[in-house]
């Protein structure tokens, strides 16, 4: 612990899961993730683990859905058409409430799209997945020392609320390589699992199920989904702001975006701008309420994405109104420069 | 009323939903008593499948996990894997496991993966109200084969212990059927080598079962049997599947 080593993002993300105790891996190849399955195939079979290529992502979050029921540590990743294969499982799992960690390397869609980094899954990750009343918790990390730690937390939170967390990252996060440091971040009070199936010892058996026939029953139990992620908007809420104090406008992004973004404020704030950045680290549960005090302080809000615009209509909603929220987004994996950020904030500041 | 025989101790209380002359709850009860004469119900984990038999999970007296359409070999895998000593079984349909699950089955067989699999074959999809499954037999009526099934639309009833079985994973595969006390004799053997393979460690073990499904092949229950016999015994043919080959 506290060494800092060198580390692919795809390959930290792979070693922060087994540090967090990860046993168990089912996936799928696709570009631009391979590395994760790949270090996983390599180092978890060492750790005593099992490694799995799926003939699928169907089959690999299904197999998922499996091994959380029996009570592993258990992940999956993929990239964007990936993830819309996988949602199938991942809706059985929410709504059985079984703890597993998802990752999306995002590459630009719809369809086939293409392999370079975007992050035009924002709609699928937060919003509809797939079918049915139920959410994800979305990590959004923007460097690889985050993308570790966010991986390893992740765990800990899918356990606490029997929930799949997403960490979404994008080809950039995934393949650059950053001085990792892999810090025990764990929390130890986690509930015990006396849900699982592992054959019925001593004990009256397990049923794993999302089957409601009746429609009360399913309502019942829908809403008992929907307050545990009051509860996770209330407990789990992550985000970063810079810049905010003096600041006349905000831009909100996330991930490699905010990078970006990071690097526009300098050029920006060098040319006079007084630009912040709030930079929400959790898409769901999303940063709403440090938006909406900051719209009493800023004139104007920018959100930048590597989408046609996703994440802007959450900023929308939380602004409210109260002020004007301007987008700017590149897409199909093209990625926004500085310069063009700056460009953007002249003529929002105008 | 007197009680003629008990209810097997891996069977719950609870009444099947099945339809009178359904063969679903005779295999229920085979299963059932296969492991309670190998004396691992507390070592059985069993998959439930999308289908009539949905509510599986309400009748096995065993941990249960309920799978999505056609994903319980996937669902299986991943509990064997994390359970490697316990014996993890599927139930599946026809529908289930020969059209939506086809990729799984093949695949977990492929792999050798050590769980016993329970396929009932009833030439249609119970459930959604008899469809045509991937089974319906060549001019077999359903709701959407309403002429008779057409081998040049719809192509042919597949065989799928036989086309298991040319998988170097599946260890044991039979076809059995419950139409008969003497062929219900030979199910429950074949569903007890089925556990046996898996405790074993030797690979993939399916039974297929000839089942009836009076409500939507629209005939009595008797004439249900007489059915099967005439229609379902000489395309699918009973015993064990070796090389893609039923074993007289
Ligand atoms: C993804 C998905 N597609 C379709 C269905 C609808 N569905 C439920 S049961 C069923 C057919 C099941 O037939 P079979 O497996 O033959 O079992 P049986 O009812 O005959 O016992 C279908 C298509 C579903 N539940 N999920
Ligand atoms: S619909 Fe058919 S398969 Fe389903 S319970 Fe009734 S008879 Fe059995």
């Amino acid at each position: 612990m506290g060494e800092k080593v060198l580390m692919k993002g795809n390959e930290a993300i792979g070693e922060a899961a087994i540090k967090a105790g990860c046993t168990h891996f089912f996936g799928y190849p696709i570009t631009p993730q391979n590395d994760i399955p790949e270090y996983m195939s390599r180092r978890l079979p060492k750790e005593g683990g099992v490694f799995l290529q799926a003939e699928s992502e169907v089959a690999a979050s299904n197999m998922v859905y499996g091994a959380a029921g029996a009570g592993a540590r258990v992940m999956t990743s993929s990239s964007s058409p990936g993830i819309s294969l996988k949602a199938e499982g991942i809706s059985y799992i929410a709504g059985a409430e079984l703890p597993c960690v998802i990752v999306n390397i995002v590459r630009g869609g719809p369809g086939l799209g293409g392999i370079q980094p975007a992050q035009s899954d924002y709609f699928q990750a937060t919003k509809g997945m797939a079918h049915g009343d139920f959410r994800l918790v979305v990590f959004a990390p923007s460097s690889v020392q985050e993308a570790v730690d966010l991986t390893m937390e992740a765990f800990d939170v899918a356990d606490k609320y029997r929930n799949p967390v997403m960490v979404m990252g994008d080809g950039i996060i995934g393949q650059m390589m950053e001085p990792v440091e892999f810090k025990d971040i764990g929390t130890d009070d986690l509930p015990e699992k006396d849900w699982i199936t592992d054959g019925a010892e001593g004990r009256d058996r397990n049923v794993i199920n999302s089957l409601y026939l009746d429609p009360e029953k399913l309502e019942e139990h829908n809403w008992k989904l929907d307050r545990k992620y009051e509860k996770i908007k209330e407990e789990e809420v992550k985000y970063e702001t810079s810049n905010m104090e003096d600041a006349d406008v905000a831009i909100v992004a996330y991930g490699t975006t905010a990078r970006i973004v990071k690097t526009a404020i300098k050029k920006a704030r060098a040319e006079g701008i007084k630009v912040g950045l709030i930079r929400p680290i959790t898409l769901f549960p999303f940063p709403e309420k440090v938006i909406n005090e900051a719209a009493d302080q800023v004139d104007k809000f920018l959100t930048v994405e590597m989408s046609t615009g996703q994440m802007v209509e959450d900023v929308r909603l939380a602004v409210n109104g109260k002020k004007p929220v301007e987008f700017y987004g590149r897409t199909g994996g093209v990625v926004p420069t500085p310069e063009e950020i700056v460009e953007q904030l002249k003529e929002v500041v105008e | 009323m007197e009680k003629v025989a008990g209810r097997p101790d891996s069977l719950t209380d609870k009444e099947f939903h099945y339809c009178p002359g359904c063969t679903h709850g005779i295999v229920h009860r085979l299963v059932a008593e296969v492991i309670d004469e190998f004396d691992l119900k507390e070592e059985t984990i069993g998959v439930a499948p999308v289908g009539c038999s949905v509510l599986a999970y309400d009748y096995f007296d065993v941990d249960m996990h309920e799978a999505s359409h056609g994903r319980a070999p996937a669902v299986a895998t991943g509990i064997k894997r994390v359970h490697p000593d316990k014996a993890v079984f599927t139930y599946q349909g026809d529908g289930d496991l020969a059209s939506i699950g086809t990729a799984e089955i093949v695949h977990a067989a492929n792999r050798g993966e050590e769980i016993t699999t329970i396929f009932i074959n009833n030439a249609i999809y119970g459930m959604t109200g008899g469809q045509m499954a991937p089974t319906t037999l060549e001019g077999q009526k359903a709701t959407t084969s309403p002429y008779g099934r057409d081998l040049g639309e719809a192509g042919h009833p597949i065989k799928v212990s036989e086309m298991l079985s040319k998988l170097d994973g599946a260890a044991y595969i039979e076809r059995v059927s419950v139409d008969s006390p003497k062929n219900i004799k030979q199910t429950k053997k074949a569903i007890k080598k089925a556990f046996e393979v898996q405790q074993s460690g030797e690979g993939f073990a399916m039974v297929e079962v000839l089942s009836t499904c009076p409500t939507n092949w629209g005939v009595s229950p008797v004439e249900a049997i007489e059915w099967l016999q005439e229609n379902m015994l000489p395309h699918y043919k009973l015993g064990e599947v070796v090389d893609g080959e039923v074993q007289g």
